[in-house]
Order: C-alpha cells, then sequence, then structure tokens
C-alpha cells in the first residue's frame, strides 16, 4: 500500500530527542499537513521517511517498505528538504539530469519536470544564483522527477510569491487526486488549512493531534464575527443571550461568537439596524494550533521542573 | 518572476538503480562542477609546465662528474611536475564529496541511490577514469619535450631504456591513487578544510615527521609511508636503502587508499547522511 506509515519512532541526538515516540499513518489520496512550531521535530521525520536518518529506535515504512530497501527509489518517494540544498555553479538541468540518471529516467522526462515547475527560462542558469522561490521549484521537480507515489516535502512554501503559493496548492491537491500519499510540512497553520484535508500535529518531538482538517476546526475555539452597524449598543443588546458573547472591540466593531454571520445580518434587519461590516474572523484556526503546540511546551517545562 | 507550468504527464518507466546509471550521474556531476575542471586543468599544466621548466634548468646547470652524471635520472626530472600535481588532483578527490556535504546535495544523492555505496563507487570511477585520461597524455607529452630538452646536453633518455615507461605510466597512476585517498579522505571527515589538511597530513607531513628518526629508522619507516611508497613507481632506478621496489611501492600506497576508502565506505552506508 502506498502510504507512510510511523510507528513509534524516537530519534535522539546525543541526549536530546529531537522525536519521541511518533505513531502515524499518512494516507494515499489526500495531502496530510505536517504541523509544529521550528524545531518541533519535522524535518528530523522527513528526514527519517526519505531514509537519510536512522531511527534510534521505532520504524518508518514508505510504500510497505524500509525507505532505504526501494530498488526504484525516486518513483517510490520524492522528496525536497532544503532547496539550497544545490551545487551552486551547477545549472538547474544539470542538477535534475545527475539525479534522472541514477535511476535511467531520460532527459525527455528531465525537460517535462522543468516546465511542470515554471523554470524553462532559468533551466541553464547556476542554480546558486536562483531566488528561494526558484529554489523552492527545482527542489520540487526533483521530487517530482520518478513521478513517485510517495510525496514528502519540507515547507515548500517557504519564500514563494502569492502566484507561486497558488501554485502548489494547486499541484498538491493534483497529486493527492491522482492518487499520490503527499505529505507537506508547515509552521504555519493558515497555509496548510487551505490545502490539506488530514493534519498530523507535533510539538517537542512528540504527537499533538493526528486528525481531519474539518476535526480540527471544528474543535477549535468557535469563530467570531466582526460586526460594525448604525447602533452598536442596540444590536448588542439584541444579540445578547446566554449562548452567545458579545465584545465590543477597540475600534468600535462588535466581536460575536455563537451565531454566524447570516443570524446576525437577520436580526439586525428585523430590528431595522443597518450593518455596515459583517465578516467572520479567520484568527481562531491560528490560535488554536498556537493552543495547542504552547501545551507541548508548557509540558516540557513543566517536567523539567519535577525533575 | 512570471513562470508558465505546464501540467506534469505520469511517467511509469521502471527505474532501478545500477551502479552503470550511477557512474553516469557521477560523470554528469564531475563535468558540469567549474571547480572540478579547474583542478583537473591545473593538474595537467603543473605536470607539463614544472617538467619542462625543471628540464630546462637542468639542460642550463648540467651535472658535472662523473659520479653526478652517473645518479642524473632524466626521468625524475621531466616527471617531477608530479609531485605539485598531486596536490591538485588530491584537492579534487577531497572536494568531489566535501561539496556535496556543504551544500546538502548529499541528502538528495543518497535519497536517490539509498544503497549509498554506489555513489562512492560511482564518485570514485570518474574520478580515476578522469586523471588517467588526461594523467597519461600529460606524463607521455611531458616526458617527451623534457628528453628533446635534456638531449641537448646529452643527458636525454628513450621509454626503451629498462624501467622508463613504468615510470612514465605509474605517474599517471601515481596521480589516481591521490585523488582516491583525497576521496576516502573526504568521505571520512565531510569537511573540505579537514580532507585537505588530511591528505596534506599524509602526503607530506608524515615524511616530515619520519625525517626526525634516527637515520637507518628513518628510511626504514619513510619507504612504508604512502607517497614514499607510492612515488617508487615513478623512479627508475630505486635505492633499495631509502625506497620499495617500484610495484611494491605503489601496492602499498594502493592498500593505504583501499583500506581508507573501506572506513570511508562503512561511514558513509551506516549512520545518518
Amino acid at each position: 500500500m502506498d502510504m507512510i506509515e510511523i510507528h513509534a519512532l524516537t530519534k535522539c541526538y546525543g541526549a536530546t530527542a529531537a522525536v519521541s515516540d511518533l505513531t502515524f499513518t499518512v494516507q494515499p489520496g489526500t495531502v496530510t499537513g505536517f504541523l509544529g512550531p521550528n524545531g518541533a521535530g519535522k524535518s528530523t521525520t522527513m528526514r527519517m521517511i526519505l531514509g537519510l536518518d536512522e531511527p534510534t529506535s521505532g520504524s518508518v515504512l514508505v510504500n510497505g517498505q524500509p525507505p532505504r530497501s526501494h530498488a526504484a527509489p525516486l518513483h517510490a518517494i520524492g522528496g525536497m528538504l532544503d532547496p539550497r540544498a544545490v551545487h551552486p555553479s551547477r545549472s538547474a538541468y544539470h542538477h535534475l539530469l545527475a539525479l534522472a540518471q541514477t535511476a535511467g529516467i531520460g532527459r525527455s522526462r528531465v525537460r517535462e519536470v522543468i516546465d511542470a515547475v515554471g523554470l524553462r527560462k532559468v533551466a541553464n542558469r547556476p542554480a546558486g544564483k536562483f531566488s528561494l522561490g526558484m529554489a523552492q521549484r527545482l527542489g520540487i521537480a526533483a521530487a517530482l522527477l520518478g513521478d513517485p507515489a510517495t510525496v514528502v516535502l519540507d515547507e515548500p512554501v517557504n519564500g514563494l510569491d502569492v502566484e507561486g503559493i497558488r501554485w502548489i496548492r494547486g499541484l498538491l491537491r493534483e497529486l493527492a487526486d491522482a492518487g499520490k500519499t503527499v505529505f507537506v510540512s508547515s509552521h504555519l497553520m493558515s497555509e496548510i488549512a487551505q490545502t490539506a484535508t488530514h493534519l498530523i500535529v507535533i510539538g517537542q518531538g512528540r504527537l499533538i493531534a493526528d486528525t481531519s482538517v474539518a476535526g480540527f476546526i471544528a474543535s477549535a475555539a468557535p469563530a467570531a464575527v466582526r460586526v460594525r452597524s448604525s447602533d452598536q449598543p442596540a444590536l448588542a443588546r439584541i444579540l445578547r443571550s446566554p449562548d452567545v458573547t458579545v465584545t465590543p472591540m477597540d475600534d468600535g466593531a462588535l466581536a460575536v461568537s455563537g451565531l454566524t454571520a447570516a443570524q446576525i445580518g437577520a436580526s439586525a434587519a428585523s430590528a431595522g439596524i443597518t450593518v455596515l461590516e459583517l465578516a467572520a474572523e479567520q484568527a481562531s484556526l491560528e490560535d488554536a494550533f498556537v493552543d495547542l503546540t504552547k501545551d507541548a511546551v508548557e509540558y516540557r517545562a513543566a517536567r523539567f521542573e519535577e525533575n | 518572476m512570471a513562470t508558465t507550468t505546464a501540467a506534469l504527464p505520469a511517467y511509469s518507466r521502471a527505474q532501478r538503480v545500477t551502479q552503470v546509471r550511477v557512474m553516469k550521474s557521477e560523470w554528469t556531476k564531475l563535468r558540469t562542477q567549474p571547480a572540478a575542471l579547474w583542478s583537473l586543468l591545473s593538474a595537467v599544466v603543473l605536470v607539463v609546465a614544472f617538467g619542462v621548466l625543471y628540464s630546462l634548468l637542468r639542460e642550463a646547470r648540467p651535472p658535472h662528474g662523473a659520479t653526478a652524471v652517473a645518479s642524473f635520472d632524466p626521468v625524475s626530472v621531466s616527471l617531477s611536475g608530479v609531485q605539485l600535481a598531486q596536490i591538485a588532483v588530491g584537492v579534487l578527490g577531497v572536494m568531489l564529496i566535501t561539496s556535496e556535504y556543504a551544500t546538502g546535495l548529499i541528502r538528495t544523492t543518497v535519497a536517490a541511490v539509498p544503497k549509498r555505496l554506489p555513489a562512492l563507487w560511482g564518485k570514485a570511477t570518474v574520478l580515476t577514469a578522469a586523471i588517467l585520461v588526461i594523467g597519461l597524455p600529460a606524463s607521455f607529452v611531458t616526458f617527451t619535450a623534457a628528453q628533446s630538452i635534456l638531449a641537448r646536453q646529452h643527458l636525454s633518455t628513450t621509454l626503451g631504456q629498462p624501467g622508463v615507461t613504468q615510470a612514465v605510466i605509474g605517474s599517471a597512476l601515481y596521480l589516481a591513487v591521490a585523488g582516491l585517498l583525497g576521496l576516502a579522505l573526504g568521505t571520512l571527515l565531510r569537511s573540505t578544510a579537514g580532507g585537505i589538511s588530511a591528505l596534506f597530513g599524509v602526503m607530506f607531513a608524515l615524511p616530515i615527521v619520519a625525517g626526525f628518526l634516527p637515520g637507518s629508522l628513518s628510511d626504514q619507516v619513510n619507504k612504508f609511508l604512502p607517497s614514499t611508497a607510492g612515488q617508487a613507481v615513478i623512479a627508475v632506478h630505486p635505492d633499495p636503502a631509502t625506497s620499495l621496489s617500484p610495484w611494491t611501492g605503489f601496492g602499498v600506497f594502493c592498500a593505504y587508499t583501499a583500506v581508507l576508502l573501506a572506513i570511508a565506505a562503512v561511514r558513509m552506508r551506516r549512520g545518518d547522511a
């Protein structure tokens, strides 16, 4: 089965555990986000998935096999860890060609991949002169060279412009729709929520959440709706109830939680109050993520005090 | 940057990693790494230029007296540039692998070649081939040019004389193994500075240290040191007191390099990339 199975995975560097007892599965056909603050152990986990680092204990299976036992590795796992990991004076084309040749992948495929990531015009330029966004595209090209069943990308959105971000979101969804296992890390919740359908959240090397994005959003703090109207005190009176909180904001707007924007609009209309601004606040998702990972940090700090 | 992206078609051809494929990949890397090409070019220039210049010097200041003439070795004079070229090829060997550790490219390499060792053998093969392909013509051309210079003082020799062809071919072989020694040290230490320092230590510092030993012991130890042993293959009339016989010496040099490469291979295959 084309998936990533991680079981009781632990990686220690000296006395420090970068990853502790991690167990989760990344399913094919969806984009799975891998979320955690910087230093949470995301890159370490990804290096073990790619067979670069040896686990201290536990196991990683990619498509049912240990990562280093694939006979056709580029067709099994495509990875991008560090987009700057290129020889600075070698051209993008030759960088990809050298990689392709290890598996007997032809030049025409190399050109196909270059076209797919939009690097045709700069393919013969030294990769060291690339902007971060271009380097990201080159890294993604390298990951897709062998049309792998499993794609693992570490922070692929970093350094991309708006057009690039939109492109990569579409690309990740296409890969998932084609039945591939897509595992993408990020330290930003908002970024992942727009692309991924499933989430693995880690903090301090430990698993915090293994959930669907929809489930995560549902469990997150209820979203507030921001509203401005012709008569704010009257509107606040109408809306307030045991299930609804109305908080005045610094700029005079009201933050309403417990009601949808449509419900608020309808109440205002029936009371003859003109609504000037009505917007669902997006911040709660990011807040929920910060809360989740902050707990992990505090948990670790508490343990230190016990010792 | 305005980019146009095309849809990426599927690609389901078998993509097994083989040693030959990895060699092709390593060849592409070598030929598209300007620093590597400069190292090879400078090795050729050092062999040719130094051999010719030293021959011109000896032509201008020929040996005087019967003993001096008898001990004059026109082959070693013509091939003296090998002493400098070994630095260029040794550094090339170190750099071929440490540049991948420095940039992080090694991770891409070993993710594509998860058995890892084919990548090391691939590098060793293309390095050896490149040094021999440029080193053999360089030493033959230099030998020929140098002999035509030395002939004006009737000091020259020919390829037909005993041991001469062996020395000319041997100098290219010596350079190839020096490159491999660099590759082994670079793979072990994963650092360009560390690898080059270790290479200089092995090639140049060890004979100096051996020189501090008491006389006869110094000679005994010195002839078994990697660079001294290896250079026996470039000597036409080696002195048994201070040098091993040509192929024994070269064999000892190869053995040291093979052992270091084996240790480097173990280090590369195990643990984190």
